[in-house]
């Protein structure tokens, strides 16, 4: 199970990474990806939507279930990753990569060293 | 516990993901639930079945017996021949959907839902008068060989031949060295393709000797998540899903299994009448498409003006057709088709098209 050292993740298993902009991007994990089996249909939010911390921000339909993910931190939606529509597998090819989902600015970023770093959260799904 | 099918390490070699199904622990996806769906398309897959129960009715009145105990027309099945049927309670409700194979005169192979092997044989005791009933279900395996290439697979493995087995008969026969085998034209898919029952400790040999045969041939085994999506896309129902104790036979438009008129009747036959003449049940199985890609999957409910009418009782993305699709409870004033039907998926509202018959055929 790939779990990159440079990320931070949450109880839901999305990961998080921090950009020097102040942005932050959110996806879901190699290890979410695979227990949802093949991605169908994405559905993200619109640019300039805003969000709580906890709230869910997009929804994630694989042929089994359905998904929600939530921001663990509070922001406002700069970019979301349009290449999804249509070409929903990347989620399962490359979750930290191509997979991205949203990306936000946030006002306040203090939360994300309260998340699991890659140590506890392969500790988390080994559990 | 969850039981094994004796494939269980065959699954796990395979890289299978297992998911608890009918109390047994069985793979749901090997590679990935839209290669394999489509492989069963374009090639063949393999699914162990092995799970789905078997009862064994025997005797010089067996074919009798078993028209006064299901919907459909037993006795007049020629030997080698099979057909899907209804098993029906007092209420007109549907105790299981079943396919029963005659392998001799007076010796018949049902082949039922393994949610529902002990209700079944428990039904089965009480109401099969003037035959002989055995619960062989640890006996069988089964091997469901399906997709177009099924028959160039299985023909070189089997003494049988397969161009004399049609669709919906079956014939017995060696397989894979393996004798006391049924290979029947049956299966879940909308393919071409056989269902192989054989003993249960030839499991193994049977399958490993379909993956090698069929390796050339591009075969994958298929989990049960390929398999649900199979049936969806050729509308077949599924128990638990399209039918359960309550619903009747007319509701699922399963009229065609019932034969109201057979002589000597059948267990539920009064009330499918009295149900129909009615008209009570207001709710009909439809089929919907969803333009969009969003999936209402089962529970999601039909409203009209906000208010729930209806229900979904199945729903996926059809790999094949790549398009959200599924099936739904609505009443019978909504179900027109080409009309259109509100889902409420999860607070959010999803217009859906209902329409008539299969979602994919396979010659289309």
């Amino acid at each position: 199970m790939n779990i990159p050292e440079t990320l931070r993740y949450t109880d839901h298993d999305e990961w998080i990474r921090a950009d020097d902009d102040g942005t932050v991007v959110i996806g879901i994990t190699d290890f979410a990806q695979d227990a949802l089996g093949d991605i169908v249909f994405v559905d993200l939010p619109a640019v300039g939507d805003t969000f709580a911390a906890g709230e869910a921000l997009a929804e994630v339909e694989s042929t089994k279930a359905t998904a929600e993910i939530y921001t663990p931190v509070a922001g406002e939606v700069v970019e979301v990753n349009g290449e999804l529509d249509g070409s929903e597998e990347l989620v399962n090819s490359d979750p930290y990569g191509q997979g991205w989902m949203v990306r936000l600015r946030a006002a306040d970023t203090s939360a994300l060293a309260a998340l699991k770093d890659a140590a506890a959260y392969r500790v988390k799904i080994q559990g | 516990m969850s039981r094994r099918t004796p494939l269980h390490d065959r699954h796990a070699a395979h890289g299978a993901r297992f998911v608890d199904f009918a109390g047994f622990e069985m793979p749901v996806w090997y590679t990935g639930l839209v290669e394999e769906h489509l492989r069963v398309r374009s090639a063949v897959g393999l699914f162990d079945v092995s799970h789905m129960g078997e009862l064994r009715v025997r005797g010089a009145g067996a074919a009798a017996a078993l028209d006064r105990l299901v919907t459909n027309d037993i006795s007049g099945l020629a030997v080698g021949q099979a057909r899907y049927t209804l098993m029906c309670n007092h209420e007109g409700g549907v105790v299981d959907d079943l396919v029963i194979y005659r392998l001799a005169d007076d010796d018949f192979l049902a082949v039922v839902n393994a949610a529902n092997r002990d209700k079944d044989r428990a039904w089965a005791e009480a109401h099969l008068e003037g035959a002989d009933l055995v619960d062989e279900g640890d006996l069988w395996c089964q091997l469901a060989l399906q997709g177009p290439l099924a028959a160039t697979v299985l023909a070189p493995l089997t003494d049988v031949a397969l161009d004399g087995v049609g669709t919906y008969h079956h014939a017995l026969g060696t397989v894979a060295g393996v004798p006391g085998c049924v290979v029947a034209r049956t299966g879940y898919t909308g393919e071409d393709g056989f269902e192989i029952y054989g003993p249960s400790d030839a499991a193994e040999a049977l399958w490993d000797a379909v993956v090698a045969a069929g390796a050339p041939h591009g075969l994958l085994p298929i989990g049960l998540g390929a398999r649900d999506t199979l049936r969806l896309e050729v509308r077949y129902p599924l128990y638990g899903h399209e039918l359960d104790d309550h619903t009747a036979p007319h509701q699922a438009k399963l009229m065609w299994t019932v034969k109201l008129d057979k002589p000597g009747g059948f267990v539920g036959a009064e009330a499918i009448r009295a149900r129909r003449a009615s008209g009570a049940d207001d709710l009909r199985l439809c089929g919907f498409v969803i333009d969009g890609k969003r999936i209402a999957r089962e529970g999601t409910p039909v409203v009209v003006d906000g208010a729930p009418v209806g229900r979904v009782t199945s729903g996926t993305r059809a790999p094949s057709l790549d398009r959200s699709v599924g099936l739904a409870y609505v009443p019978k004033a909504l179900d027109v088709v080409g009309g259109s039907l509100t889902l409420d998926v999860r607070g959010t509202p999803v217009q859906a098209t209902v329409v008539k018959g299969p979602f994919y055929r396979r010659d289309a």
